[in-house]
């Protein structure tokens, strides 16, 4: 057979390469700042770096920028190698690296100025959102004709990640963005309340597996057996490990959800299959570890195994943890606590980042043919990181497990002991502290890598088309004796992509469509009325200064919680919500029935400077709010977006709705008025107070 | 709120799950059976393909 001269590009790897290094140092300065933010609230700054809308740019940055640009890097270098095949269009290379840079760019120039869908890691609007889905089509396109054009009979398990990733971020994706666009840079979500919430966590909980898990374990399938220089521990458990994750981990979004309003059975299923996730995650990284049997020895002087090592471990940790933490009892103490900002920064400093630093320390002196600048240099980085992230995590959890049990003590009277949530905020600004410590740590690692591969690149000369020759595939293909069915997946993208997507489809299909025939099925409640126009201005305020990545709006059905907060939340109050606000987090305190709990005054005090009412609040001041107009050019057009999602406004409202807006403002101003407080009803503060006072307020609770 | 509230609408439901279960209970043990038996040599080649070329 003749054999064909063919080049790798390795010209597009070099470039995301780079991205890499650039976002990853930016998304994690911006990190450090938002956990500084909450020692020294003056970090606030402005209102377009408030922690509500720099948090959401935190998360984006290193989860699509920094670990999005990790993934192109790995998965175009391993193809091409493993395809023995150039990627198949270098335009089109191209297309996708500055789609993607773009898309980013678009990003930080949209969420500090509030600009945002209000969902957790999808709060891009919608026309980015349309802008994603054309690049990742450049991508698997590129991709499978990559793997068309191949010279290698059969696709290596990494591949398969690699397809499996491509076709379930397609689905998610577009299914959790349906939107209905209000104006160029506005939509509501399409679901509302529970549907929202159950599309949302489903797409959150598989953003981590198949952008943060399944690529990456592509990429260790691939840079582990390269870096020992031998190959994977067991193919066959690999060949388990990926249909078993792929099928079990699209079921485990409700466990983001439980003790909430979603139904039983929802929060059920989601427990069962996260806690059966354990058996395919630890084979996976038993696998990868397993990879070095017998070349410990090299793991003590290869930096690059070092890193490796520490990140297999990361999984491991966090994927025992994820399990747990979806036990009920479990749960009840560690939602909503720092207990889950520790777990995802064990899975993404420890397993994405170092991950990603291993193969970049592998990459780059490969691809620029020359030596590492300093390996001195490198294990300081490798110690900086790994003592960060110690010192990012354990501060954390302490925290999460102190302010937890904090929050659910009572006194022998049957009083909570700490009824001020405040008091239970400033015992752990210590661990908040210790936290930035560890980033500080970590980023200083980061940036010790960064001077030392411009170092590297500096010594090296750059090969930008790197020279291969392999035999051309025979046109037929002649089967083995007594061939398995599963060799027929094996060879063949297509089915590959076909037999995934029927996999990943089933558990998000049993899980979703009875929740959304249910539109009827939540339960209706008779006095839960739409929001009035002001109400809907102010609900979204609170949604543009990301006051859910702080309050949540769920009260779970727990004594410690009904007596803090009032009545718990049911399923029915939510069915307005486009999007839903349930939170995640309660950095403060949950704000479901927040509504007539203070007089308005209270609330514009507290806007206008949160600790003059809430002594030691590290709550930023929002006194923009107290100056700025209520948009009111939009509320004609929000009205008929939500008369088009079925909110029952009456027809033709929009036109007579700011009418009813003004109303209501002059009342608010009027009652503001008999407290001293002097501003005109057409201010952003006046809708905001009308949106807080209304919360949780249709059915009446005991509180 | 129970599950079945919501399916009892949906006409010889109990037939979808055990359809589930049924293919994917088929798929993992033809998939654990052909991992099993698969050829030792074939196996071999594929784990050895990151790893089949020079300087690489």
């Amino acid at each position: 057979m003749e054999v064909e001269k063919f080049s790798y590009d390795n010209k597009i790897v070099k470039q995301f390469t780079y991205a890499t290094i650039i976002w990853g140092l930016i998304g994690m300065t911006v990190g450090l700042w938002v956990a500084l933010q909450l020692v020294f609230p003056v970090l606030n700054l402005t209102n377009f770096t408030t922690f509500g809308r720099l948090r959401p740019l935190h998360t984006n940055a290193v989860i699509f920028a920094f670990v999005g640009n990790g993934i192109f890097m790995g998965v175009y270098y391993s193809l091409q190698r493993l395809c023995k095949a150039r990627m198949f269009s270098d335009t089109l290379s191209k297309i996708h690296f500055w789609g993607w840079q773009l898309i980013i760019v678009a990003a930080a120039l949209t969420l500090p100025f509030g600009i945002t869908t209000g969902k957790e890691y999808a709060e891009l609007e919608w026309p980015i959102d349309i802008a994603i889905t054309l690049i990742w089509v450049v991508f698997g396109w590129n991709m499978f004709g990559t793997i068309i054009k191949r010279r290698e009979r059969h696709l290596y398990v990494a591949i398969w990640f690699y397809i499996a990733t491509f076709v379930t971020v397609a689905v998610l994706h577009i299914v959790n963005s349906f939107e209905i666009p209000v104006s160029f840079l506005k939509s509501y979500s399409w679901y509302a309340g529970v549907q929202d919430a159950l599309v949302q966590w489903w797409y959150g909980h598989n953003a981590v597996a198949f952008f943060l898990t399944t690529p990456y374990l592509g990429l260790m399938y691939y840079f582990i057996p390269k870096a020992a220089n031998r190959p994977v521990y067991s193919y066959r458990l690999s060949i388990v490990h990926f249909w078993a994750l792929i099928f079990l981990y699209i079921w485990a979004g409700p466990h983001h959800l439980l003790y909430t309003a979603l139904p039983d059975w929802a929060q059920s299923l989601g427990v069962v299959f996260s806690v059966m996730l354990i058996a395919p995650s630890w084979g996976g990284m038993i696998n990868g570890l397993l990879t070095l049997r017998g070349a410990w020895d090299k793991v003590r002087e290869d930096v690059v195994l070092k890193f490796l090592v520490v990140a297999i471990t990361a999984y491991g940790m966090a994927t025992f943890e994820g399990p747990m933490l979806s036990l009920k009892n479990v749960n009840a103490i560690a939602h909503f606590t720092d207990w889950i900002v520790a777990h995802v920064h064990v899975g993404a400093l420890g397993w994405n980042g170092f991950l990603t630093f291993g193969i970049i320390y592998w990459l780059i002196p490969r691809m620029f043919k020359t030596e590492l600048y300093s390996k001195k240099l490198a294990n300081w980085h490798f110690w900086l990181g790994t003592l960060g992230i110690l010192f990012y995590a354990i501060p954390m959890y302490w925290a999460g497990f102190m302010q937890s049990l904090m929050w659910k003590e009572f006194t022998e009277e049957g009083m909570l002991r700490y009824p001020n949530f405040l008091e239970t905020v400033i015992q752990i600004k210590p661990m908040y502290a210790a936290r930035s410590l560890g980033g500080v740590l970590y980023l200083g690692g980061f940036i010790l890598m960064a001077y030392n591969i411009v170092k590297t690149v500096k010594m090296g000369a750059f090969v930008a088309n790197e020279e291969a020759e392999a035999a051309p595939l025979p046109k037929k293909y002649s089967k083995h004796t007594g061939e398995h069915w599963h060799r027929w997946i094996e060879r063949k993208p297509i089915q590959m992509l076909v037999v995934s997507l029927v996999v990943i489809l089933v558990g998000g299909v049993i899980e979703m469509v009875p929740t959304f025939l249910v539109q009827s099925n939540v339960p209706t409640i008779s006095s839960v009325k739409p929001y009035t126009p002001l109400e809907l201005q102010g609900r979204d305020l609170y949604v543009k200064e990301g006051c859910y990545t702080c309050h949540s709006q769920m009260i779970r059905p727990f004594r410690s919680e009904t007596a803090r907060y009032g009545e718990y939340s049911k399923a029915g109050e939510f069915v307005y919500d486009h999007p839903f606000q349930w939170g995640s987090k309660r950095t403060g305190p949950d704000l479901h029935r927040v509504g007539g709990k203070y007089p308005d005054s209270w609330h514009y005090n507290h806007m206008l400077d949160p600790s003059s009412m809430s002594p030691g609040s590290i709550m930023p001041s929002y006194s923009w709010m107290l100056d700025d107009d209520i948009d009111t050019t939009s509320t004609p057009a929000k009205i008929r977006a939500m008369i088009t999602l079925g909110v029952p406004y009456p027809k033709g409202y929009d036109k007579i709705a700011n009418k009813d807006l003004m109303e209501q403002a002059n009342k608010i101003a009027a009652s503001l008025k008999k407290d001293g407080i002097e501003t005109y009803p057409n201010k952003d503060i006046i809708a905001m107070i009308a949106y807080l006072q209304r919360i949780g307020t249709d059915i009446k609770g005991k509180k | 709120m129970k599950f079945i509230n919501y399916l009892e609408s949906i006409a010889g439901v109990a037939i979808f799950p055990m359809i589930s279960l049924f293919i994917f209970f088929t798929f993992f043990t033809l998939l654990i059976l052909y991992v099993i038996k698969a050829d030792k040599s074939h196996i071999t080649e594929l784990e050895n393909m990151p790893l089949d070329k020079e300087g690489n």
